[in-house]
């Protein structure tokens, strides 16, 4: 049987979800460079489904697409270490400042140029945004059904995958036919470990910008073994409108960002002592909080 | 002036908790702006959900009633949204924040180019000035969030696309009935120049759609734990607090992440907001996630370890010291004061 060509699409996202005292700047900015940059973890739940595909159907080919910085190549290789095939790192500066929109039309025009994809799987949310809105618009850039909130692929038969979605208050099986784009929950099954011996095939995959920067004598490595090469794509390599690019076009634009920063109401401090506790619970029923 | 719209959901013949939020909402942003409330509605046997809806202060209701749009799918919901936005041209656009609104609210928002901020705590008028292009902009959305691990408070605004859309989860706002006397219009669209068949791709196997189980909104104590209360066991001590005190448990993100507890009972920006008389926070840091959820609470009692917890902050009451030690003393005095 023949497999099926799946994009995965994967974002570097700092962890958010472990901030620190020093996450913060002075001046009530963030301060980037002191949380992990981490594979968004809704998007390992994705490549998980991608890769039981594969498991399923042999010939499916998996490719993790990322927009970032150079340094986003990182979970291009992650994923490989996982089972992934190959990546697509997309980065440029014209991209800085993009909204979910902007972010949406320069992935949807990457994938209208690379073309071959069956399903498109990615994370339902970023957890440096959480705003899931990215998997539904790249849908609609490119005029495909979206199944969101999916905890799980039951199979593929006859052009057709049925999934399961988990909603907040219940649960759907439904059936869509190929192409589309799935997202999915942190509900899903966690991603498998890296796998040893794709870590030792992968390790030494690349970017241009990498090899460049590494200057290292595996050059010919990469033109023996064409896997290790991972595609670098700039506007250059996607026909796009720049005003459709970064801040010009995203509608939505950041008008104020405040630091959190706290008041003390001048809370009552109260001691665990059987004194003070007793007394707590008295005042709370004096004045009708409770009771 | 172009209208505010409020996308309705239906389940079951019923429309949405959160649905009637946004209508309040909508209804205060409209008279704001001076312009119509116009609300839709897409589903099946939808006579009479005028009643459930006009009382909210709606001037125009849309209906698309069709046996294929019930239960939603994404594609012929969005087309109908879609083509009825660029007929209407709204300046703003509303939905719930649930797994229905942020299914199709970004979608919708790809189609016109309009832009959407998820997740909003809060939503206010106010005029905005581009330096960059000497311009300014009256009579903006102000979509206010928090963002990046709840760090930060953003204010979004759309200059110049529109709808400016939002979505809002439940309990964020308040739902009040307008006038129960309220007239609007009711314009019934014809399904069928708003649809084509490749919007109907997605079949319907099964479907399970449970009853909230836990009410956490309405309950007027809540018994709340974060991670600091260290294990799933320790939680017991909470659901027993509030049992004696006539509360539900609450939890933090964090909590529920732990598995100490289910989703359901999550407060905060991606859980429920709530404003109980009495809110007890156990081993709650308190990031800001979780205070957009429960700030509004009459008391608050926080329970930690640390002295320098942000929680603090906002509490009338601060215990220093172990849940362990303290839910217990809480209960046994609790207790022997109202024999």
């Amino acid at each position: 049987m023949k497999g099926f060509k799946i994009i995965v699409l994967a974002k570097q996202v700092p962890d958010t979800r472990n901030v620190g005292k020093d996450a913060m700047k002075a001046d009530g900015t963030v301060n980037r460079a002191a949380l992990p940059a981490i594979f968004n973890p809704e998007d390992l739940n994705a490549l998980e489904q991608a890769l039981r595909i594969k498991d399923k159907f042999p010939g499916t080919t998996i490719t993790i697409l990322t927009m970032g910085p150079g340094r986003a190549a990182e979970i291009i290789r992650e994923g490989m270490f996982r089972g992934a095939d190959d990546g697509i790192l997309l980065t440029d500066r014209a991209f800085a400042g993009s909204d979910t929109l902007a972010t949406s039309y320069a992935i949807g025009q990457t994938l209208k140029k690379f073309g071959l994809y069956d399903i498109i799987i990615a994370g339902r949310q970023a957890i440096d945004g959480d705003t899931a809105q990215v998997g539904p618009q790249v849908a609609e850039k490119l005029g495909l059904p979206q199944v969101t909130y999916v905890e799980e692929v039951l199979a593929i038969s006859e052009g057709k995958v049925t999934m399961k979605r988990r909603l907040e208050r219940g649960v759907e099986i439904v059936k869509c036919p190929i192409p589309l784009v799935i997202t999915v929950n942190s509900s899903a099954p966690d991603c498998r470990a890296r796998n040893a011996k794709l870590i030792m095939k992968y390790k030494h995959a690349k970017t241009i910008s990498e090899m460049q920067e590494a200057n290292d004598d595996y050059l010919h490595l990469y033109n023996d073994r064409p896997y290790l090469n991972i595609k670098e794509w700039t506007v250059q390599d996607i026909e796009v409108n720049p005003n459709e690019l970064g801040l010009a076009g995203s509608p939505t634009k950041v008008k104020k960002v405040e630091n959190v920063v706290l008041q003390s109401k001048g809370a009552k401090v109260v001691t665990s002592s059987d004194e003070d506790m007793n007394q707590l619970m008295l005042e709370l029923i004096e004045n009708h909080t409770i009771g | 002036m172009n209208s505010v719209f409020v996308y309705c959901e239906i389940e079951d013949g019923q429309v949405a908790e959160v649905s009637l939020e946004l209508l309040t909402k909508g209804r205060s942003l409209a008279t704001e702006l001076k312009c119509k409330l116009e609300a839709i509605a897409i589903g099946y046997n939808l006579d009479g959900i005028g009643k459930d809806i006009f009382p909210y202060g709606v001037d125009v209701l849309h209906i698309a009633d069709d046996k294929r749009l019930a239960p939603y799918t994404t594609l012929p919901h969005n087309s109908i949204v879609v083509k009825l936005f660029q007929e209407e041209k709204p300046q703003v656009a509303l939905m719930g924040a649930s797994s229905v609104g942020r299914d199709l609210g970004p979608r919708v928002s790809s189609a016109l180019h309009s832009g959407l901020t998820a997740d909003c705590t809060s939503l206010v008028i106010g005029d905005h000035e581009d330096k960059k292009l000497d311009k300014v902009y009256t009579n903006l959305l102000y979509q206010i969030r928090p963002a990046f691990g709840g760090n930060i408070i953003a204010t979004i605004v759309n200059p110049d696309c529109r709808p400016q859309m939002a979505t809002v989860r439940e309990g964020v706002m308040k739902k009040a009935i307008f006038d129960a006397g309220y007239k609007g219009k009711i314009n019934k669209l014809d399904v069928s120049k708003y649809t084509s068949d490749t919007d109907f791709v997605v079949e319907m196997i099964e479907r399970h759609i449970e009853k909230s189980k836990v009410n956490i909104k309405s309950a007027p104590i809540i018994v709340a734990g974060g991670y600091g209360v260290g294990s799933k066991e320790n939680f017991n001590l909470l659901f027993e607090l509030a049992e004696v005190l006539g509360g539900e448990v609450g939890a933090s993100r964090a909590a529920v992440d732990a598995g100490y507890v289910d989703h359901e009972r999550q407060v905060g920006q991606t859980g429920t907001t709530v404003r109980p008389k009495l809110y007890i926070a156990c081993g709650i840091s308190g990031q800001i996630q979780h205070r957009a959820g429960m700030e509004e609470s009459a008391q608050i009692i926080a329970i930690n370890t640390d002295p320098e917890a942000p929680i603090n902050s906002i509490a009338d009451y601060v215990i220093n010291g172990d849940v362990a030690e303290i839910l217990p003393k809480m209960i046994k005095f609790y207790k022997a004061n109202t024999k």
